[in-house]
């Protein structure tokens, strides 16, 4: 009912960049992450891990460890207790087909084989570090260079994994003009700041844990599935994350230890993963190798793109990370083929990191073009545009809504694009060379159902609840402001409560789909809420507004009022008390239709990039960075942009530091600390601007809003890359770009 | 970590003795790089000596020697208007050093005998000749991008890690050692031990020795010094490589120059026959390149770190060049 | 040295610690390997103070001892008998933000909320130090606290509101 939201819609909140409601609580330390889960004296478990990529236990002596005060309990495959090998499906996520603790097999280096369990958290960790385990090493695979088993997926994750169309390799060959380039990038490791917890307390039969999850709902489907309960005897509480990026939304075997050590010593057990645990324990975004041919006219139109992707998975888990998947729709060209590889490794199961498939996908194509676009003497930019996609080419459906030239417009023009030299290496500034690049970005827009409950009560707090999350995305005030415009009251006045299982249902806070699923469902609860409101205001007697036709009535200020007289107005407080059943209570919920079947639902942006280079000593630094970026109506402005100044600095991360080096001997992270894994740090990051060109989407949801959380990343290595080889003259087609890859481009010393 | 004794130190005397008394005794002070690798397990001491709170923080100058008390701390000293005014290097190098809660809490002395960053030193897991004499060195043929090309073995890659006793050695400090036959000072250069068969002895320091000052001279000489530190990202990091370099000029020509490496070397890397290259030559390219050709001979690279060699020449060239004004 | 396998010593009895924390004086008994954020977080209840890498490498346990901000995962307990400890929970004056907090909410500079004790507490300590003049040198001064949600930017901004505001 749209006529409902102009009725109500005296106070926009939604559009403003309002301040984080949650704000306080972080800046205070109030903010309650599962670490500082409210448990009074839990005891603490220490995980030792495997450091062998493939084999078996031998030999398990925990005698010493026993021994030392304070160490309650030790538990190794041979005493856990036993619990059931899940598979993936989306009722149950996990994300290998490995249980914890139930065998002497070691499928690579970093599996958990034990939980030390102490009084104290230092006993627990000199526990861990006495305990000593004999291992049996057979020969593994550990490197993609030597790979021997190599699967062809079919499909990932409902999209075909190999899709075609035309004719590509003729297409290619007869091309005037072919691009034929291969990029790798190296694996990287999700590392946000608070690491992989869960406390878990056993209460009569009942579980509940506090966990760093994205995803409350799938952590306590495993769990009861685990343990053979009901999911209403299990409870996962997740209100605050410090930050996932993906490697907390599936399901890790680690909770299931936490809740195994609470229910042998009936005691509650606070298990913090190490650092160094991270690198192992919960995913990574796998290696990627990236054959990319375009062939196209000299005038730069795209007329053929292969795209060949090898990645690697675990051989107890799949996961494909689809570099190629957006090469099918991404531009307007007719003959496409592409593939994805998988080489199944004794090594960890990676899994989705910040934009899985698309971050080191639109790095190798966004490369390729810009390689396309100099082999034609072309602007970059130009070659983009040329090749805009009116529609989608691999479905052939119109796109909901696209703004992608009115992103390289608004972004040509703030960046001055105008300006830029148009051969590599001519620009220098101060003794540096400087360069431009740009590249585009991408990611679909995806929403599942969702629930939320909205309730007003006597005292008039305005209360939302659903078991979504917020990581560091906006969801508290978000919702707040949804659920603020259809009642008219102060977003800063409700209280969301999100990151519990027990809330009505919400999918797991990843592929940016949160506030697509999530918003509309908090919207229509808030509607249903007011609706009982006015009900109640018009037709009881005690009523200042009794008797009026419902469209006379409006909500404005944290109550109900006459259009015709705002001063006629009830509080919500007093319809509550009106309505004599204590809470005024709505569920609400929304879910996809079939719009999928008319429309492709896709955001977009264009990144700009300037970067400076020392090249005597081979020092790069970005200097200045700008994405524009359309992606439907944005709920709050302020917390938006901070999400896309995030994903750009991913986006400098991924493109000149981060790697998780695997030492190919032993198939373990050498680089697995934050010392030797470089995440940028403040003085990496140069002031970003970010712009959004507005255009809600109201095709793919009553508030036209699509996700923000992943695209920012997406195009940045790219434009990174490109940026360098317009300063330089260097084209590096390996990630990341570190000093060795650029001595070469400077006047040698010797 | 394993468990350990506490204590606190009364007096440097008693905290010598203390030491002395068990095998495995650890002082502490800033505690940053102890309580690191104490959590990695690569530390076991079984006593901890807190000599925190002795009183050798202090700075003073006497004459031309200025003394850094081996307790000051990192960032007092590298803002200190003595150590800026007279040895711009030591002062660069400190503040290019880890990040400023560390530098808060790290102590010169410290800061001397930090130990190497070698991934196979950090965790026990690896094999590693410095951390387990005898049972082989996994940086050899591992990931070794950050390892030494300088005074390595076949024992030992693992290059020192450091930034104040790269400039320290281009200073020609001297350290002031407190030990049972009472004080004696050394050239900090031989502080350091090459590994060679031994990368476990990694200093001269006998047993309940403890390093008490620092000093330098104040001379024409040091004022003109300058630290440059080349690394991935762009703050709070380890170097890829540095240089930290002093130069006199004489009327047209190098009267005196000093130059050390930073790393490269498996210990902090004097550079003398570069320096000798250096000296009475007109200061210009071709003569920093010739310094800078003559300081990385004898270079030994291994997989990862052959990029180390050009790249250090260029910031021995660079940081030349910054040091004598010649411009670009 | 060596780490061939020498006895451990043997394990310690607490011992009486007293600090100045959040400036009163508190008392625990405390071991010999605890640290002192493992003594905020697990015994003080001081849960602000985070755990990101416990091993100096991300600034997420950064606290002011006497004033100077410090990492505390790299800080013995037993060292600190004494010592004036400021972690968030003490730096607001009763509900009234201190000025770097209130800057940090304007200017939206943290995201998941994890890092942000320990980026306000140094941005504190180095306004303190008074080398964080600049962008340039709010950059370089805040290069010890990891932001991964990349706020950044933003915390430069909040930074540099507070000292135009001083």
């Amino acid at each position: 009912m749209s006529t409902v939201i102009e009725a109500v819609a005296v106070s926009r909140a939604v559009g403003q960049p309002l301040d984080r409601i949650d704000g306080h609580a972080k800046v205070t330390g109030a903010a309650r992450y599962a670490a500082d889960a409210p448990i009074a004296a839990p005891l603490h478990a220490a995980i030792v891990q495997s450091t062998i990529p493939c084999g078996r236990i031998a030999a398990i002596d925990e005698s010493a460890a026993r021994n030392l005060a304070g160490v309650v309990e030790v538990l190794t495959y041979r005493n856990a207790p036993r619990v059931p090998v899940l598979s993936f499906d989306f009722t149950t996520p996990v994300t290998e087909e490995l249980a914890p603790l139930q065998s002497d097999a070691i499928a690579y280096d970093g599996q958990h084989v034990a939980v030390v369990i102490a009084e104290t958290f230092e006993a627990a960790r000199a526990g861990a570090t006495l305990l000593r385990i004999g291992y049996e090493r057979r020969e593994a695979e550990v490197s993609l260079d030597t790979a021997r088993t190599i699967e062809h997926p079919e499909q990932w994750f409902g999209d075909d994994a190999q899709p075609r169309r035309g004719d590509p390799e003729r297409a290619y060959n007869a091309a005037a003009v072919r691009v034929d380039a291969t990029y790798t990038t190296p694996e990287e490791t999700h590392n946000p700041l608070e690491p992989s917890v869960t406390v878990a307390e056993w209460r009569d039969g009942e579980l509940t844990v506090y966990d760093a999850t994205q995803w409350v709902r799938g952590t306590r489907a495993v769990l009861a599935k685990s343990f053979e309960l009901d999911e209403e005897k299990v409870r996962v509480i997740s209100p605050f994350l410090g930050g996932g990026f993906g490697c907390k939304g599936f399901f890790w075997p680690h909770p299931l230890i936490a809740a195994m050590a609470a229910k042998v010593t009936n005691r509650p057990v606070k298990l913090v993963l190490t650092r160094e645990q991270m690198f192992t324990s919960c995913g990574y975004r796998s290696e990627t190798r990236q054959r990319v041919r375009i062939g196209a006219s000299r005038e730069g139109r795209l007329q053929a793109i292969l795209h060949d992707v090898l990645a690697e998975s675990s051989r107890v888990g799949m996961f494909v990370e689809s570099a190629g998947a957006v090469t099918t729709m991404l531009y307007d060209v007719s003959n496409i083929a592409v593939t994805h590889r998988i080489a199944r490794l004794d090594v960890p199961t990676p899994t989705a990191m910040r934009a899985p498939g698309k971050a080191p996908g639109t790095y190798a194509l966004g490369s390729a073009l810009d390689e396309l676009a100099y082999a034609c003497g072309l602007d970059p930019l130009d070659v983009l545009r040329r090749n805009d996609a009116a529609v989608d080419r691999s479905s052939g459906l119109p796109f909901s809504s696209k703004q992608l030239l009115a992103c390289y417009e608004r972004g040509a023009e703030a960046f001055g694009w105008s300006a830029r030299p148009k051969a590599p290496r001519a620009w220098r500034e101060g003794g540096e060379l400087v360069g431009w690049g740009v590249a585009t970005a991408t990611y679909p827009a995806l929403r599942s159902p969702a629930q939320a409950r909205v309730t007003l009560s006597t005292d008039g707090l305005v209360d939302v609840a659903s078991a979504t999350h917020d990581l560091g995305t906006g969801m508290y005030t978000i919702l707040a402001q949804i659920a603020a415009d259809e009642l008219g009251v102060d977003p800063r006045a409700i209280r969301v409560r999100i990151g519990d299982s027990s809330f009505p249902v919400a999918p797991v806070a990843g592929g940016s789909m949160s506030s697509a699923s999530v918003g509309p469902a908090v919207q229509d609860a808030a509607r249903r809420a007011y609706h009982e409101a006015v009900a109640i205001a018009t037709s009881s007697g005690e009523s200042a507004l009794h008797g009026l036709p419902e469209r006379d009535v409006e909500a404005r200020d944290g109550a109900l009022r006459s259009k015709a007289d705002p001063s006629r107005a009830v509080t919500y407080a007093d319809l509550v008390r009106l309505g004599g059943s204590g809470a005024i209570e709505a569920l609400g919920s929304a879910a996809p239709g079939d719009e999928d079947e008319r429309l492709s639902f896709y955001s977009f942006g264009a990144q700009f990039v300037e970067v400076r280079f020392d090249e005597e000593l081979a020092r790069l630094r970005v200097s200045r960075a700008l994405g524009v970026f359309d992606c439907g109506r944005i709920l709050n402005p302020k917390t938006a942009r901070s999400q896309m100044i995030g994903g750009i600095v991913w986006g400098i991360g991924m493109a000149m530091l981060e790697e998780t080096v695997r030492d190919p001997r032993y198939g373990a992270v050498v680089t697995n600390n934050l010392a030797d894994y470089h995440v940028p740090v403040n003085a990496d990051v140069p002031d970003i601007d970010v712009l959004f060109v507005e255009e809600p989407d109201l095709a793919f949801n009553s508030l036209g809003a699509r996700g923000v959380g992943e695209i920012g990343i997406t195009g940045v290595a790219a434009a990174i890359a490109n940026a360098v080889y317009h300063a330089t003259g260097v084209r590096v087609r390996d990630l990341p770009i570190v000093p060795e890859k650029l001595l070469g481009a400077g006047p040698a010393a010797g | 970590m394993r468990a350990f004794e506490y204590v606190v130190a009364a007096s440097s005397a008693a905290a010598r003795t203390l030491a002395r008394e068990v095998d495995g005794a650890r002082f502490y002070a800033g505690g940053t790089t102890l309580v690191d690798l104490m959590k990695a397990d690569v530390e076991r001491p079984r006593r901890v000596i807190d000599i925190s709170r002795l009183p050798l923080a202090a700075i003073e100058q006497r004459g031309d020697v200025v003394r850094i008390g081996a307790l000051a701390r990192n960032s007092d000293v590298a803002y200190d208007a003595r150590i800026v005014l007279h040895f711009p290097a030591v002062s660069e190098a400190l503040l290019s050093g880890a990040s400023g809660q560390i530098r808060n809490a790290a102590t010169i002395g410290g800061n001397l005998l930090q130990r190497t960053r070698c991934s196979y030193f950090r965790e026990t897991r690896w094999r590693c000749n410095k951390r387990e004499p005898g049972s082989g060195c996994d940086a050899l043929d591992g990931f070794n991008r950050g390892h030494a090309v300088l005074g390595t073995s076949d024992s030992c890659i693992a290059s020192y890690p450091g930034d104040l006793a790269v400039a320290l050695c281009a200073l020609s400090a001297r350290v002031v050692v407190e030990g049972n036959d009472g004080e004696r000072t050394i050239a900090l250069d031989d502080l350091y031990v090459l590994p060679g068969e031994h990368p476990e002895r990694e200093t001269t320091l006998g047993p309940g020795e403890l390093i008490t000052a620092v000093e330098l001279r104040a001379e024409r000489l040091h004022e003109r010094s300058h630290y440059l530190k080349i690394r991935d990202r762009a703050s709070f990091e380890f170097a890829l490589v540095s240089v930290a370099c002093a130069v006199e000029l004489d009327g047209k020509n190098i009267a005196q120059a000093r130059l050390a490496l930073g790393g490269v070397g498996t210990v902090p890397w004097r550079a003398r026959e570069a320096e000798a290259a250096l000296t009475g030559a007109p200061p210009g390219e071709a003569a920093f390149r010739r310094a800078a050709e003559t300081a990385l001979t004898g270079a030994r690279t291994r997989a990862h770190n052959a990029y180390k060699v050009e790249l250090a020449q260029r910031a021995i060239v660079r940081a030349l060049r910054s040091v004598c004004g010649t411009g670009a | 040295m060596p780490t061939t396998e020498r006895p451990a010593a043997p394990a310690q009895p607490a011992v009486q610690l007293t600090l100045r924390l959040n400036g009163r004086e508190a008392t625990f008994a405390v071991e010999p390997d605890v640290t002192l954020l493992d003594l905020l977080r697990e015994r003080a209840g001081l849960t602000g103070s985070k755990k990101g890498c416990d091993r100096g490498q991300c600034g997420a346990c950064t606290v002011l001892v006497n004033g100077r901000r410090t990492l505390s995962c790299l800080a013995l307990a037993l060292a600190h008998a004494g010592d004036a400890i400021t972690t968030i929970e003490g730096l607001a004056a009763g509900s009234e933000l201190h000025p770097v907090q209130a800057a940090f909410v304007e200017h939206d500079a943290f995201q998941c909320g994890f890092c942000t004790p320990g980026q306000i507490l140094s941005a504190v300590g180095a306004i303190a130090e008074g080398h964080a003049r600049t962008g340039d040198e709010i950059r370089e001064a805040m290069s010890g606290n990891l932001c991964r949600c990349g706020a950044y930017p933003n915390i430069v901004a909040a930074i540099a509101a507070v000292q135009r505001a001083r």
